[in-house]
């Protein structure tokens, strides 16, 4: 690329994305006039408008830069790079809000099935996935982003590698799930739970996931401390397991270059152990170990207190992340998976109980002699009682995978009642934390708008969550003996429509707990609008006049 | 303290983090997966199972389009009520050409790996259209969109995609894949028996009771009336493949 007149440099960054994104518009041109179906001519030209969107950004991005790089450090202080930051957070309370509706409408529907309406894009097997990576990959993915984002530059005390990589694994990300959402919609689907979109939508992610390695390990390597903070050992771990997972799991073979629909390598029993593994470690180092690093910094960041012990993190570390990928086949007890891999699976499910408490203890425990500020502060009590839940639902889930409790519990809505334990209580709780205490020291504020409506927030989603995990305990139970049921003569009892009318209450009472819970975030979504719009500033530092503008 | 001391020496070096994560994770796959690729137990010998018609082929890719797997499962365990209920308990060998497997992890709606000549199709395009006609207490979505036209055009790239994964259809199948779609769903069609003869105990009926054309709710009841009907329980010997 030449110079300008300005003879302001084009970083290799700058013109290489550009070059990359402009052969990408015009493949993904090629793919939309030569599509084989309507759902991937759509989404190759969104792949098209997006990738002219990021060339003219980065052009604009360009012309309005000064002619130097932003600096590394202002008055020897590390200027870090918050704009990814701040968007994956503000669009993880987006998606947030939009899954966990979708996630109200299809319990709804459960209940009262007329909502289906007879229509291919409202019915329940294509709402369900758009559900489940909504919550998960969505919001769980876009507060992982904004976290990992800003941890590792906070503990390594340096700005993030690369000007261009962070916004484009952020945007790059969300590109991703807006091309999975539509497809599920448009019924684009490898039908293997969790892991749905098709081949072109994982090859992007693959290419977005690499780059995310990249760009933390680089951080990593240029940081000023020289030990790497325990948080940053569970991202990484998340990111490579992650990366190590979606490679396993997705192997595929389109039946076209221009079409949506692809083969899956794998077959029958070595298909459903493959997904089983990659589908229970979503839940191991997606939804565990990135949001136990969200734990090891915010907990202690919050209660100002240290890390109850460091040895238990590095032996909970090892071991909870040496133990989890071997829990898949609880997924598939007494199914044609041979008996051995089941009994391995669940050996260490029911091992995996002591790592999963030492992270509780830990995170815990860190408030010794702080517990006196769950009285005052329902930011670092959300933060706790997120801890409390993943203790239950790490005791809940070794249970489960006993095999004769899992007799009784799979198939049944236990097991929908045990994720969400841990997906609303864990997960959602502790993303809310973090993300309370992020938003006023993002945009420089004091303090949250209000620490009552937080209080609020609290209360309303614990009830939610009690209604719908005991909703669920019920009606899961309730179904299971009701399966298994015999007459005085040895007939089964029950035909399966009359287990499906006893579930009609509970659907009833778990949708009313998912609208209690959407409720509350969204009564937190005021409240960090309000904090970023009318929230008191912070004292303002001298030097943030010398920050670039982001 | 020497352990904490030496795990210093990973705590301030990225690299040797990294790979030492990565070696920590691989273990347990490695050692649950890759067996099941090489020992010979893990999928029994049975009579009986064959490739899909591409007929039922087209109706398992509306199954999943749809996310039935999300409701149902095809998948029975050797529990006693389940047996009773669904049938026979699943070999691992009855889903042997299926890619992706469609074994299911929740029964919202019961299981499906034995549905197939359980209920006339009658029954089955009466409750796939609206459910609750015939099923007042179902929460199940109604699927009347199935009553469209068929896209069968690439359904011999279908079965190609699907041996080259490891299917074993035969370049007679594959050539005459659209043939065989039209012929499944009209018993009347001349090719009924060449279908037959390519594809044993393969069903050619007019399944959604429409002449005129071939539609989605064809393929879909195709594939249903199939489920769990290739192995012969008669014949087949438990003994045998103990495991």
């Amino acid at each position: 690329m030449a110079r300008t007149i300005s003879h302001k440099p084009v970083t290799l960054g700058e013109g290489g994305l550009s070059l990359v994104f402009a052969v990408t518009a015009l493949l993904c041109l090629i793919g939309a006039a030569k599509a084989q179906d309507a759902p991937f001519a759509f989404h190759a030209y969104l792949g098209a408008a997006a990738s002219i969107a990021a060339v003219f950004v980065i052009f604009n991005r360009y012309f309005a830069r000064p002619l130097e790089p932003p600096p590394q450090e202002i008055d020897g202080k590390p200027n870090y790079h918050f704009g990814p930051v701040k968007f994956a957070a503000l669009i993880a309370v987006f998606w947030g809000i939009a899954g966990m509706l979708v996630g109200v409408w299809i319990a709804s529907e459960l209940a009262w099935p007329a909502l289906n309406l007879d229509l291919p894009w409202t019915s329940f097997g294509r709402l369900r996935p758009l559900h489940t990576s909504a919550v998960i990959f969505a919001f769980g993915g876009n507060v992982l982003l904004a976290t990992s984002f800003y941890i590792v530059q906070k503990t390594c005390r340096t700005r993030i590698a690369g000007e261009l990589a962070p916004w484009f694994v952020v945007l790059g990300y969300n590109f991703f799930i807006v091309i999975a959402g539509t497809g599920y919609l448009l019924g684009v689907t490898q039908a293997k739970e969790y892991a749905e979109p098709e081949w072109y939508a994982d090859l992007w992610l693959t290419i977005v996931w690499v780059t995310y390695l990249l760009v933390f390990l680089g951080t990593l390597m240029k940081r000023k401390e020289p030990h790497i903070f325990v948080a940053n050992w569970f991202f990484l771990a998340f990111i490579v397991t992650i990366a190590m997972l979606h490679l396993g799991n997705n192997p595929a073979l389109p039946v076209s270059v221009f079409g949506s629909k692809s083969y899956i390598a794998w077959a029958g029993v070595q298909d459903a152990m493959f997904q089983w593994w990659y589908g229970h470690n979503a839940v191991g180092f997606f939804l565990t170990a990135g949001f136990l690093a969200i734990m090891y910094y915010f907990v202690p960041k919050r209660a100002e207190r240290p890390i109850y012990s460091y040895r238990l993190s590095i032996v909970h570390f090892w071991a909870l992340i040496f133990l989890y990928i071997w829990a898949g086949p609880h997924h598939l007890h007494y199914t044609a998976l041979p008996d051995w891999a089941q009994t391995l699976g669940m050996t260490f499910s029911i091992m995996l109980w002591m790592p999963s408490w030492g992270g509780m203890i830990n995170g815990l425990m860190t408030l010794s002699g702080a517990w006196d500020k769950l009285r005052t502060d329902p930011v670092l009590r959300m933060l706790v009682v997120s801890v409390a839940f993943y203790g239950m639902s790490t005791f809940e889930g070794p249970m489960m995978s006993i095999k004769v409790v899992n007799s009784l519990s799979h198939y049944t809505d236990w097991t929908i009642g045990h994720v969400h334990s841990g997906a609303l209580g864990w997960v959602a709780f502790v993303s809310f934390g973090a993300i309370y205490c992020l938003v006023p020291w993002l945009w420089h504020r004091k303090g949250l708008y209000s620490l009552k409506l937080v209080n609020w927030h609290f209360w309303i989603s614990t009830i939610g969550i009690v209604l719908y995990i005991s909703a669920m305990w019920v009606s899961g139970i309730l179904q299971g003996l009701m399966w298994r049921a015999y007459t005085a003569l040895g007939f089964l009892e029950y035909s399966f429509i009359e287990t499906v009318e006893a579930m009609h209450p509970f659907y009833v009472i778990r949708a009313m707990g998912g609208a209690l819970f959407l409720i509350g975030t969204l009564i937190m979504t005021y409240n960090l609008w309000m904090t970023i719009r009318r929230g008191e500033a912070e004292r303002a530092l001298p030097r943030m006049a010398l920050q670039p503008a982001e | 303290m020497s352990i904490m001391a030496r795990h210093q020496i990973i705590e301030k070096n990225s690299i040797l983090l990294v790979i030492g994560i990565l070696l920590v994770v691989a273990i347990g796959g490695l050692v649950e997966i890759t067996p099941l690729f090489y020992l010979k137990s893990t999928i029994e010998k049975v009579d009986g199972m064959r490739p899909y018609t591409p007929l039922e082929l087209a109706g398992r890719n509306i199954y999943l389009r749809e996310g039935c797997y999300l409701c149902h499962s095809q998948m029975i365990r050797p529990l006693r009520d389940e047996v009773e209920r669904y049938g026979h308990y699943s070999l691992a060998a009855e889903s042997m050409y299926d890619h992706p497997f469609q074994w299911g992890s929740k029964r919202t709606g019961p299981d499906l790996a034995r549905v197939g000549g359980k209920y006339s199709d009658e029954w089955h395009v009466t409750h796939l259209s609206d459910p609750r006609s015939i099923v007042p207490q179902s929460v199940m979505p109604g699927y009347p969109y199935l009553a469209a036209e068929l896209d069968y055009g690439t359904i011999a790239a279908h079965l190609r995609t699907s041996r080259a994964v490891g299917v074993p259809y035969t370049d007679e199948q594959i050539e005459n894949a659209e043939a065989d779609v039209r012929a499944q769903a009209n018993p009347d069609d001349p090719g009924v028996k060449d279908l037959i003869k390519r594809y044993p105990k393969a069903v050619a009926r007019n399944f959604d009771g429409n002449p005129a054309k071939v539609t989605e709710m064809d393929a879909v009841v195709a594939y249903l009336q199939m489920l769990g009907t290739l192995v012969d329980f008669k014949l087949y010997d438990d003994k045998a493949n103990l495991r």
